[in-house]
């Protein structure tokens, strides 16, 4: 009994100190509340949540872009953010419930992959509110955010057609779905505005997250002459950047187009010739802003394109295209936003 | 009392038990040189597991498939096999569940519990398939075995293009409602958590894995076989036969939660471009439990609790979910060389019994 007794009582020690710091930590996280919702501000101050694809929030692209927003809305109001990163598929339905059900006011889902998902949810809970970043799915609910992205390709394709100088250009596109076919068909009709006997070589890795297919399809693209690639890939255009910086460390000049941000600031100016950015930040920040002001576009898509400011080329891009280049993206995108031009989406 | 104490003090309980504290505790140390807070992380861990009915059933959702795979690789591991294939033979049964589940009509629970056998049965071929080419070729079931894995993976995106694809996504189709294996009202009262069939399955297993071993010829010949093969062949046991059935069962393991998947939480297959992950948890598994049927099931129990409970850590207190991976880690660290978790026990006891 008495060897019983001395295995058992420092146990139950333990377990009591662990409840009471639980308890004591419980009550400091509501003092916390407390204060954060007696400061007061002219905007409702909502608790807004994001849920990530299966990626990271800082993939320096989608993701990061969308939690930059959410971080910005937390400076400028005090919204109250947070995300949730899903490890596996099995992850994402309590990643998204978690904030459904700490009633969160408005949850981000940040990608495509997520719609399935979101369509359940906001059947199950007609109460609350959703974003999803591009999709077009149409629910009483959600507000959903696409880009038109075949007018941003379109200004890339420009560029890359009187950049060229083989003739000879390439597409590199994680997966043969609507979103990415948008990249490609403005893609080749921006190169064939300015330069028709430009050729496009296209490859659809089929996936968005693996480098080596990405360096692979790069290799096989630079070894075939083609002297710039866009790609549209996430993760797996990282490979795109790799082999093209192999090829110029060897004394070889080949570009990369960039995609979604600013990808010159992460891969050098060395390799890319611009970035054809998606701002997924300025969708999130303004819709999340619209709830507060009680203006949500339920229900609705959202279509960002070159004149909403959704789709634009990278701010650095002068630094490697030539001015004359420049100039014409700009008589372009005039037409474009004019509607004098009509990107087609297939 | 005395008899109940005696199970705790066994050497094989008392290990993992150590080693799961020293792990939390230094978790919680990464955690505070992090500048996370510690109390708080482990606070929202146990609300995020047993906060709600939601949680507890989301939480169970984490722990079945491990308890599959788990015993998946125990099995094979009791034979001398090292079976690190069950992510393919996963692949396998959820690929043949999509097939039964898109392609037949069938009346509600007969077609579920039909795709529920096809798949076991095809993720056991594959497994079987593995136990043949070591049993009659020798070859090393390590090398096969992760092979298969991404032959299954790649012959699931095949499949799924060529046959049963969704427009404008990256996965197949739906299978069929009378096919879903969810327990609607369990689940309505969970708070639509996805509660489904599985979990009886796998405790069923769980018996299975017992009773096979401890009971019946098979199972004799089984561990006979695992403490020394040539042994056995000596004594008159047809060992390719053993080596054969073993990843035949292992396999069917490792099909269950294949079909699981696609019938009872995603309903469809996701064209990813890696396996799931959940053979190699199974490793983990097995080896924190021992290889044994209770041991299993509590050490899934505990990484299936802590993995799900880790997004509370993250929500509740900001910690990234990494850091619970890392405790996982140190855990099974500490249970693999458990010379330095007696290094901490034996003084204790040595202490002890001198006071008595």
């Amino acid at each position: 009994m008495k060897k019983w007794m001395k295995t058992v009582l420092p146990l139950l020690l333990i377990v009591t100190l662990v409840l009471t710091a639980c308890s004591q930590s419980g009550n400091k996280n509501n003092a916390t509340n407390n204060n954060g919702t007696s400061a007061g501000e002219n905007l409702k101050k909502l608790k807004v949540g994001m849920v990530t694809d299966l990626g990271s929030v800082n993939d320096k692209s989608f993701n990061q872009s969308a939690w930059e927003a959410l971080q910005k809305l937390k400076k400028d109001y005090g919204f109250e953010v947070k995300y949730q990163e899903p490890k596996t598929d099995a992850d994402v339905m309590p990643s998204l419930n978690q904030f459904v059900k700490a009633n969160y006011d408005l949850t981000w889902a940040t990608a495509f992959t997520l719609a399935d998902a979101i369509t359940q949810l906001s059947k199950e809970n007609p109460n609350s509110k959703f974003g999803i970043v591009d999709s077009d799915l149409v629910l009483p609910n959600v507000a959903a955010v696409s880009f038109k992205e075949q007018e941003g390709a379109y200004l890339v394709g420009v560029i890359a057609g009187l950049t060229t100088k083989t003739n000879k250009i390439g597409f590199v596109g994680g997966m043969d779905i609507p979103v990415i076919k948008r990249f490609e068909v403005g893609f080749r009709e921006g190169i064939k505005a300015v330069n028709p006997d430009a050729k496009l070589i296209v490859n659809y890795t089929g996936l968005f997250n693996r480098v080596d297919m990405g360096k692979s399809a790069a290799s096989t693209m630079y070894n075939d002459s083609v002297d710039i690639i866009f790609h549209a890939a996430g993760l797996t255009g990282n490979g795109v950047f790799n082999e093209a910086k192999e090829r110029n460390s060897k004394g070889g000049k080949v570009w990369v187009i960039g995609v979604d941000k600013d990808q010159s600031l992460t891969f050098g100016d060395d390799v890319t010739l611009t970035s054809m950015i998606k701002k997924v930040d300025e969708a999130v920040y303004q819709i999340s802003k619209d709830l507060a002001e009680d203006k949500f576009p339920a229900g609705e898509v959202t279509w960002m394109g070159l004149k909403e400011k959704g789709v634009d080329i990278a701010p650095t891009s002068s630094k490697n295209v030539a001015p004359e280049v420049l100039a014409k993206v700009e008589e372009y995108r005039a037409k474009i936003i004019s509607g004098e031009i009509i990107v087609p989406e297939k | 009392m005395n008899k109940i104490m005696m199970i705790f003090k066994r050497e094989s309980a008392i290990i993992p038990f150590v080693a799961v504290i020293v792990g939390l505790i230094l978790g919680a140390l990464i955690m505070w040189i992090g500048g996370y807070d510690a109390w708080l992380a482990y606070h929202s861990l146990i609300t995020k597991i047993f906060g709600s009915s939601y949680d507890i059933g989301e939480a169970i959702l984490a722990i079945v498939p491990l308890i599959m795979s788990g015993l998946a690789v125990a099995i094979a591991f009791r034979s001398g096999l090292f079976n690190i294939g069950v992510d393919g033979q996963i692949i396998m049964g959820s690929l043949g569940a999509l097939i039964i589940g898109t392609q037949l009509s069938l009346p509600p629970f007969i077609h579920g519990l039909a795709a529920m056998i096809f798949g076991a049965l095809l993720g056991g071929l594959w497994g079987a398939l593995v136990g043949y080419i070591k049993a009659v070729r020798g070859i090393n079931e390590v090398i096969t075995s992760i092979m298969f894995n991404f032959i299954a993976l790649y012959i699931s995106h095949y499949c799924i293009r060529i046959f049963m694809p969704q427009a404008g996504t990256q996965r197949s189709a739906m299978i069929h409602d009378s096919a879903s294996i969810q327990i609607g009202w369990l689940s309505e009262l969970m708070g639509g958590a996805r509660i489904h069939w599985g979990i009886l399955v796998a405790i069923l297993a769980v018996i299975f894995y017992y009773i096979y071993m401890k009971k019946t010829k098979w199972g004799y010949e089984l561990r006979a076989v695992g403490y020394n093969n040539h042994a056995a062949k000596y004594a008159g046991m047809k060992v390719p036969n053993v080596i054969i059935r073993t990843m035949f069962i292992s396999g069917v393991f490792g099909g269950l939660i294949g079909t699981f998947e696609v019938l009872g939480v995603f309903k469809y297959i996701a064209i990813n471009s890696v396996t799931s992950g959940l053979g190699f948890d199974g490793i983990a598994v097995a080896l924190l439990g021992g290889n044994s049927a209770i041991g299993v099931f509590f050490s899934a129990t505990l990484i299936g609790a802590l993995t799900y409970g880790s997004q509370g850590m993250s929500f509740g207190a900001d910690v990234p979910g990494e850091i619970i991976r890392m405790v996982i880690a140190f855990i099974i660290f500490l249970v693999a060389a458990p010379g330095i978790v007696k290094l901490i026990v034996k003084p204790i006891q040595q202490k002890m019994k001198k006071k008595v």
